[in-house]
């Protein structure tokens, strides 16, 4: 039952470029980390300061659905190649499901 | 030579070959179990509709009771939908679709299993309830005042077993959808995929869509019926009309489930049968992921009468008549496969070309019901019931007996007998059309639907008594396919890789029965109609794109059977708990079984093993 297992070396270039991209990569996911708890910061200082609740809920809303964007791009790397499968479902299950929605609200609940 | 087509290779005992079907998690056994299963529920649902005919077939007759007749209709139309039509599709998905893109096995064949038992005993389910109790008597949409007004136990019947054979299919479907994803032989790219393949892939989708709807659709109902919810009584705030929205946002996609894989099979045996590759198939794959798109956006056709306003019935009467639009290009692109190719009429052909007329009219009869103003003549009378059984029985269950003498030779290495199987055509053809076309003019005359009796001198008598007897004759159709399975069965001539010699795609370039590793080498697809380009240069069998390795095949399992088991036993505590006091003990119990079995599933490895290189080339040889 002997497996053959295949060790594939790497080159100095190949690790070279590696290396270069994890850094790219980090350094951006740093940057969203902050950029998502700074957004985060300021829904819950909108909340906080008492605006209107017809102010603070869209706008809790819209940057929970960058956050979500955020989260799959650059924590998930939906934009790496091989995803566009996923994101096609995923695309396709959104506007399904805010078609529905939609329609719900606008002729069950209005 | 037969040893070799059994997977272990030496006869077996009733026991050790029962054991072996309850465990196995091959595909093609289980594809096999869902055409027995399906098969099954498809004769029980078509004794029921020969009672409702019966019953019809004279004015004021006393035939059936009111309430039983309720209940014919109901379990009619439930069993015939979710246990006959989709689970037959599901065993043709199952035998053939890892054939045709060059897989040993689907990707969760564990799941696979588990989806098939859990179709299975919610099927059993749904039926017991005519022995312990009534049957379900709202019909199969089961709408939500009706249904919750409905005394006794039926409604738990079809809540509960629809939820358990609906988790089956949501889990055959991702399966499916993983499948094809991820377990394509190299160089089969999308765009080469055969049309069977593709629209198995976007019925899945949509299952992946539009089950959950259900699933959440028929909580709701199981919490208002046995748990004191009211989620639909109106009286205590709830909403008698979602249901009606959350069953057709599932059960729109639902019909588009049934018929595009059905599309898939007349795709491939126009294109086999003109001896021609398929016309258009870029356009056909483009229509039929933009049919299962607007299947999403269409639901409220269904509920035009409900009073939703103009703007709404304006808006899904327009998106409804979209659809007509990739249907009609799908049907142009089979004409055109048919237009100068070289034309053998066999059994599944003739299946093919009477499938066409068929289809068109219920597509036509479709619009008009989707012109609004026109739908609230139409709606609820005996027109609907013309209109979905021109598409369902002139599609889906023309294109489930034509696959089932297209692909029987793959699957059991025996070919139905062709004279048998055109006589089964015949009869099937003639009856469905007189037993349906006129039920149009009953519509337009004013027979409602999902009446138990008619009165005399109304016009209808007539048309009635047809019907009637065309129903027969689909009855007579039947019975000479099943004489025929057990004719050729019986006879047992096998017979090669390409029986019908015209054979295009991957499947026919392996044996019949596929050995149980399927391929023994994994193919190397080099376009559009893989088998059809080795032919064309005379090549025997496939190109292969790696060496004789050995072979990992997984393990079988007796899990899924007694996961199954568990939610069953659940399923009569959650019913019964309402009147008896031992009913909630049963429930936890179920619950608790199922959840151990998964403890045990998720805790014990199970690596499945290896077929040795010695083993297959030994088997290879041991075939010719
Ligand atoms: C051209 C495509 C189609 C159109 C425009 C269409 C349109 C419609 C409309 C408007 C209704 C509702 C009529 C009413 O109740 O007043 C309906 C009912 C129905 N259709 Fe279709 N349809 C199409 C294709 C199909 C297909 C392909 C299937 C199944 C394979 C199907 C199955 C059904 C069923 C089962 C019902 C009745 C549901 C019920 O009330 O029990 N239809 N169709
Ligand atoms: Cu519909």
């Amino acid at each position: 039952m002997a497996h053959d297992i295949e060790i594939i070396e790497k080159t100095p270039a190949e690790y070279a470029y590696k290396k270069r991209r994890s850094d790219r990569l980090m350094r951006s996911q740093l940057m969203m980390f902050a950029l998502m708890i700074f957004m985060t910061l300021i829904s819950f200082a909108a909340v906080q300061a008492g605006f209107s609740a017809y102010f603070v809920i869209p706008v809790v809303l819209l940057l929970a659905a960058v956050q979500v964007g955020l989260q799959l791009y650059y924590f998930m790397h939906m934009s790496e190649k091989g995803h566009g499968l996923v994101a096609f479902f995923m695309y396709g299950g959104i506007l399904i499901a805010f078609l529905t929605v939609l329609t719900f609200v606008t002729i069950i609940w209005w | 030579m037969t040893t070799v087509a059994n997977s272990v290779g030496q006869k077996k005992g009733f026991g050790a070959t029962l054991w072996d079907w309850l465990t196995t998690v091959d595909h093609k056994k289980i594809g096999i179990l869902y055409l027995i299963g399906g098969g099954f529920f498809f004769v029980l649902g078509g004794i029921e509709a020969m009672l409702i005919r019966l019953q019809l077939l004279i004015p004021n007759n006393d035939f059936v009771s009111a309430g039983f007749f309720n209940e014919l209709i109901t379990m009619h139309g439930t069993t015939m939908i979710f246990l006959a039509a989709m689970p037959l599709l599901f065993g043709f998905m199952n035998a053939i679709v890892p054939l045709q893109i060059g897989a040993r096995d689907v990707a969760f064949p564990f799941i696979n299993s588990l989806g098939f038992w859990m179709f299975f005993f919610g099927g059993l389910f749904l039926n017991l309830s005519w022995f312990l109790d009534a049957a379900p008597d709202a019909g199969w949409t089961s709408y939500a005042s009706l249904s919750i007004a409905s005394t006794g136990h039926g409604i738990d019947f079809y809540a509960i077993g629809l939820q358990i054979a609906g988790a089956g299919t949501l889990m055959a479907g991702i399966n499916f959808l993983v499948t094809i994803i991820n377990m394509r032989a190299p160089g089969m790219t999308y765009m080469r995929m055969p049309l069977f393949t593709w629209t198995t892939f976007v019925a899945s989708a949509l299952i992946l869509f539009a089950f959950p709807p259900l699933t959440i659709g028929i909580f709701f109902l199981t919490f208002d019926r046995m748990f004191g919810g009211n989620f639909f009584d109106h009286t205590m705030g709830g909403n008698t009309i979602i249901w009606e929205h959350i069953f057709w946002i599932f059960g729109h996609p639902e019909v588009y489930i049934l018929i595009l894989p059905a599309f898939g099979i007349f795709s491939e045996i126009f294109s086999v049968f003109s001896r021609k590759r398929l016309f258009g198939y870029s356009a056909m794959v483009f229509a039929t992921v933009l049919i299962g798109f607007l299947g999403f956006m269409v639901w409220a056709h269904h509920m035009f009468t409900v009073g939703l306003g103009p703007t709404a019935n304006a808006i899904f009467a327009v998106a409804t008549m979209a659809i007509a639009v990739p249907t009609g290009v799908k049907i142009f692109n089979w004409l055109l496969t048919m237009w100068g190719g070289s034309i053998k009429i066999t059994t599944p052909m003739l299946y093919a070309l009477g499938f066409i007329p068929s289809f068109v009219m219920g597509g036509v009869t479709g619009v008009q019901q989707g012109a609004a103003p026109l739908d609230y003549q139409l709606h609820d009378s005996y027109f609907i019931v013309a209109h979905f059984h021109y598409v369902i029985v002139g599609g889906v269950v023309l294109a489930i007996l034509a696959a089932t003498h297209y692909w029987w030779p793959k699957m059991f290495g025996t070919m139905l007998s062709e004279k048998l199987g055109k006589i089964t055509f015949w009869f099937f053809f003639i009856g469905f059309h007189m037993t349906f076309f006129l039920q149009h003019f009953l519509g337009l005359m004013g027979m409602p639907r999902r009446v138990w009796t008619y009165m005399d001198g109304q016009g209808w008598n007539l048309f009635n008594l047809i019907s009637t007897i065309g129903a027969i004759l689909m009855a007579i159709g039947v019975i000479v396919l099943i004489i025929n399975i057990i004719v050729t069965t019986a006879r047992n001539e096998r017979v090669g890789n390409d029986p019908w010699e015209d054979g295009r795609t991957l499947e026919w370039a392996i044996p019949s029965p596929p050995p149980f590793y399927n391929f023994a080498q994994t193919p190397l697809v080099r376009g559009l109609d893989t088998y059809w380009i080795e032919k064309q240069e005379g090549h025997k069998g496939y190109t292969a794109a790696e060496p004789v390795t050995d072979i990992h095949m997984p393990n079988g399992s007796i899990i899924p059977f007694f996961m199954t088991l568990g939610l069953f036993i659940a399923g009569f505590g959650a019913m019964y708990r309402v009147d008896h006091s031992w009913g909630l003990g049963v429930l936890v119990f179920g619950l608790a079984f199922t959840f151990l079995t998964m403890a045990i599933r998720s805790v014990k490895d199970d690596l499945g093993y290896y077929v040795t290189k010695d083993q297959i080339r030994r088997m290879e040889r041991g075939r010719d």
